[in-house]
């Protein structure tokens, strides 16, 4: 070296400082943390406008979801190829106006739930009498996830039941039970999907329904032939199951028909949600597909066609586990929230939120996950957007946690060499090393994140109640006991349906929509209200089915802040027609129905 | 005269190929990596995005034109430089693009502050991704599942690598090495119990495509005489699967920060002591 030992002295401090540039980052980001300590009611109420508080015991849900046991050949790996099928929906089956909700069971024999609001802080199962338990026999296969929709425009939202296995429909007896309907509609015999959605996609008046598959539909997963079932590539795998959508013909009978409108595909779908991005009036259809890319089909008018590339959603390949739409910014345009896979020093997927770029001739999204901080959720699954504290601004709760076992033992280093790998040994079972009772990714913290309207989300989850550390899958919120506020249901796999109540502080007010078509279909999927109160505004949309294995209440819910005068709510039904509302009084729930 | 002109173009042809792939030619590695990077990103989309990747070349080209001007006293050839960089935009996995440069900085000073008898012992983007690796894992990981788990591309690079190296008379580096990981992983299942498959594994994967072909051959950074590179490489594959055992994640990049290093300073002592007997001798 030519240089003076000054200039080295220089260098060496210079390069001992850029060392402890990642430390000091990691300094600041663990002090951050440690300043979301606990709080009571009281200085959450004050800080960030809301409290959460798990309730499920006194509102009498003791519902423990139960986790499937597949083929015995499959015992070492258990733990992982069976990690899902706690699922949770909104629905409100027999218009008494207060919301209910819907709980699968996934081991053999185990039973589905369905709570019945008892109007008085607590929940009755009626899933035994209603005819909605018993729906894990053994050789049916197993539930993985409901959505409810009126397909038949009788006024009561009928049930369909995602499984690996025999996938079922039942149909709505005005709220008094439910009768089974599977082999009449035309439903396929055998299906592995965690994904489903109800929505009408040609705008003729009733619901249709897409099912996207996860495992290959040619697999029973309790009698398989072969070990080599799992993903021939961890992040560009087309093995797996096909998907379905079947054109409601009335009548309660389907037709298939994925490929003539050109859905067409084999990726391993995990969430699909569907909304009308572009304002066409015609619903598109996202899917988050686990082991690649996710693919967005833009509805033509009837026909797809797959633009995940083209809009930026589809290029980068992760591990897609939800799909959530929500106004964040007020502008009235959805952004995307897809979850991925974060686990420190291991695998750093990170979150996407997708954002459409303004300016742009056709619809474009950029991943803005780590820009407004919701990227980092660990190993992170359901999630679904609401205003938790009513300040007008969309929050987002996000549940994760994969597998937690041991304590001190993790599967990552086995996860991780098997991962990636040639797809000869990636892709068969047996290949895998055993779990043996070790974790992967368990134990993780919650996120919710509170929207400041200003394109930054923080997270709050430890400071307002949300601390539970269960493997978290489905996410819904509804309004479940009428006070004007989003509570919060989460269902863990192997663990306990949580309820959390949720108190927002008094001066933040609220308005909520309840939607009925009458051209359009009767559940209103699909409808999208534009909210305009105070010079700002915000648009929500009636879903068929959002986040992971999950359904929010069908009842719109807006927050709007402090001294609220609300101008309007204009309201796109599915048919086409436009319907605005004026004099709407804030702390009100309006039913509105499609005017003739 | 056509006839003299005839056969002079293919020998000059074949006298310019030669000369492209004989050891001297500086550019073959960088060449033979940015087919690597070509290969994997329109294959698969192998990077996280290309401003990342271009972030971490153009921080090391810079980085080496600085620092070797104000402390070598000269501009440098930037094929090393350039290695280094691109290496990191491959191995790398953030979302954030700082540790992209902080990585490829961090490497390159690393040859500038890391020396001992005026040669750096580390292989510089090794010592980057292992800093990053142990100081910033909540934000960085390795390159490891996103190429695609099919067999084409590896065989391409395979080949390809196999191909250069072999004229850079580094070949046998790499293949003991694989010979080595091969036992050793076979030696791991059956102490472990665990599939040897899944032994395997590791290795046709991308990560240690560049490993192969890249770190563990640097003729700046391995020892000089054939029997030693031979321990060296042994001694890294062996050190892998004691860290392998011990369930660590990025075990070859720890094994070869740990190993090249102990080797380049036991290669000078050895020589510092011939030296001393040769002065005494005469």
């Amino acid at each position: 070296m030519k240089a003076s030992l000054t200039a080295r002295i220089i260098l060496a401090i210079v390069f001992v400082g850029l060392l402890a540039t990642p430390l000091a980052v990691k300094q600041v980001s663990a002090r951050r943390q440690e300043a979301q300590e606990k709080l009571n009611e009281g200085q959450a109420l004050t800080r960030y406008g809301f409290h959460l508080q798990e309730v499920s015991q006194q509102a009498g849900v003791t519902f423990i979801h139960q986790a499937p046991t597949l083929d015995p050949k499959l015992n070492g790996i258990m733990p992982e190829v069976a990690s899902m099928g706690a699922s949770v929906s909104v629905v409100d089956f027999d218009r008494d106006g207060w919301p209910d909700f819907y709980a699968t069971n996934s081991a053999i024999a185990s039973q589905n739930h369905l709570y019945h609001n008892m109007h008085d802080g607590t929940f009755q199962d009626v899933a035994g009498p209603m005819g909605l338990a018993d729906v894990n026999r053994a050789g049916t296969g197993v539930s993985m996830g409901a959505i409810w929709g009126d397909y038949d425009n009788d006024g009561y939202e009928d049930l369909f039941l995602i499984k690996w296995g025999k996938p079922e429909l039942f149909h709505n007896d005005q709220g008094r039970g439910f009768t089974r309907v599977t082999d009449t509609a035309g439903l396929p015999p055998w299906i592995n999907a965690n994904a489903a959605v109800w929505f009408d996609y040609d705008g003729d008046g009733l619901l249709d329904l897409f099912v996207g598959g996860y495992y290959s539909e040619n697999l029973d997963l309790w009698h398989l032939d072969t070990t080599r079932m799992m993903p021939d590539s961890f992040e560009y795998a087309k093995n797996g199951g096909r998907k379905f959508l079947y054109h409601n013909l009335g009548k309660g009978r389907f037709e298939e028909v994925s490929e003539k409108v050109g859905i067409k595909s084999n990726r391993w779908a995990l969430a699909a949600s569907a909304a009308d991005l572009r304002g066409t009036g015609h619903p598109d259809l996202f899917i988050a597909n686990d082991y690649g890319v996710s693919e967005l089909y833009l509805n033509e008018g009837g026909h797809f066609k797959e633009a995940g590339e083209a809009t930026g959603v589809g290029f980068a390949p992760k591990s897609g586990m939800n799909v959530a739409y929500g106004d964040i910014l007020n502008q009235g345009k959805y952004a995307i929230y897809v979850s991925n896979i974060s686990q420190e020093g291991v695998l750093i997927q990170g979150n996407n939120l997708w954002v459409p770029r303004d300016g742009e001739s056709s619809l474009k999204y950029e991943n803005l996950a780590r820009d407004m901080g919701v990227e980092l959720g660990g190993w992170s699954f359901g999630a679904q957007f609401g205003d938790l504290n009513n300040d007008g601004n969309l929050d987002l709760y996000l549940t994760n946690g994969y597998i937690s076992l041991s304590r001190t033992q993790s599967y990552w280093y086995d996860f991780s060499r098997v991962a990636g790998g040639n797809s000869k040994i990636i892709a068969d079972a047996a290949d895998w090393p055993a779990f043996n009772g070790r974790s992967l990714s368990g134990y993780q913290q919650k996120k919710v994140w509170i929207n400041d309207g200003a394109a930054k989300f923080v997270d709050v989850a430890q400071a307002v109640g949300a601390t539970d550390i269960y493997d978290g899958r489905s996410v819904a919120l509804a309004d479940l006991w009428n006070r004007g506020v989003l509570d919060v249901l989460v269902a863990n796999q192997g663990g306990p349906l949580l309820i959390y109540r949720n108190t927002v502080s008094p001066e933040n007010e609220w308005v909520e929509l309840a939607l009925e078509g009458t051209k359009s279909n009767r559940s209103a999927i699909g409808a999208r209200v534009t909210l305009y109160w105070n010079g700002r505004q915000q648009v929500q949309e009636v879903s068929g089915g959002s986040g992971f294995a999950a359904q929010n209440d069908r009842r719109l819910h807006f927050g709007l802040g402090r001294n609220p005068q609300i101008e309007k709510a204009v309201i796109r039904w599915p048919s086409g027609k436009v319907q605005t509302v004026e004099n709407l009084a804030a702390g009100k729930l309006y039913n509105v129905k499609e005017a003739e | 005269m056509s006839n003299e002109v005839s056969t002079a173009q293919p020998a000059k042809l074949a006298l310019a190929w030669k000369r492209f792939f004989s050891p001297s030619n500086r550019y073959l590695s960088p060449l033979l990596i940015s087919c690597v990077l070509l290969v994997g990103q329109l294959s698969y989309g192998i990077l996280e995005s290309y401003t990342r990747t271009l972030l971490a070349i153009a921080t090391s080209l810079v980085a080496e034109l600085i620092l070797s001007r104000i402390y070598m006293g000269k501009w440098p050839n930037l094929a090393s430089a350039y290695i280094t960089g691109i290496s990191v935009g491959i191995l790398v996995r953030s979302p954030a693009f700082w540790p992209y440069a902080l990585c490829a900085l961090i490497s390159i000073m690393s040859k500038y502050v890391l020396r001992v008898h005026d040669r750096h012992i580390w292989n510089p983007s090794n010592f980057g991704i292992v800093a990053m690796f142990l100081l910033a894992s909540g934000t960085v990981a390795g390159l490891s599942i996103q190429w695609g788990n099919f067999v084409w591309p590896m065989l391409v690079i395979w080949t390809l690598g196999s191909a250069i190296i072999w004229r850079l008379r580094r070949f046998h580096i790499s293949a003991t090495y694989v010979l080595w990981f091969l036992a050793f992983a076979l030696l791991r299942s059956w102490i472990t119990g665990d599939p040897w498959r899944s032994e395997i594994s590791p290795i046709t994967g991308p990560m240690y495509q560049l490993f192969i072909f890249f770190m563990i051959t640097d003729p700046k950074t391995t020892v000089r005489s054939k029997t030693g590179q031979y321990i060296t490489v042994s001694a890294v594959a062996a050190v892998e699967m004691v860290l392998r055992l011990h369930q660590a994640v990025y075990a070859p990049f720890y094994a070869l920060f740990l190993v090249g290093p102990t080797a380049m300073l036991i290669e000078m002592w050895m020589d510092a002591r011939r030296a001393r007997l040769l002065v005494a001798h005469a």
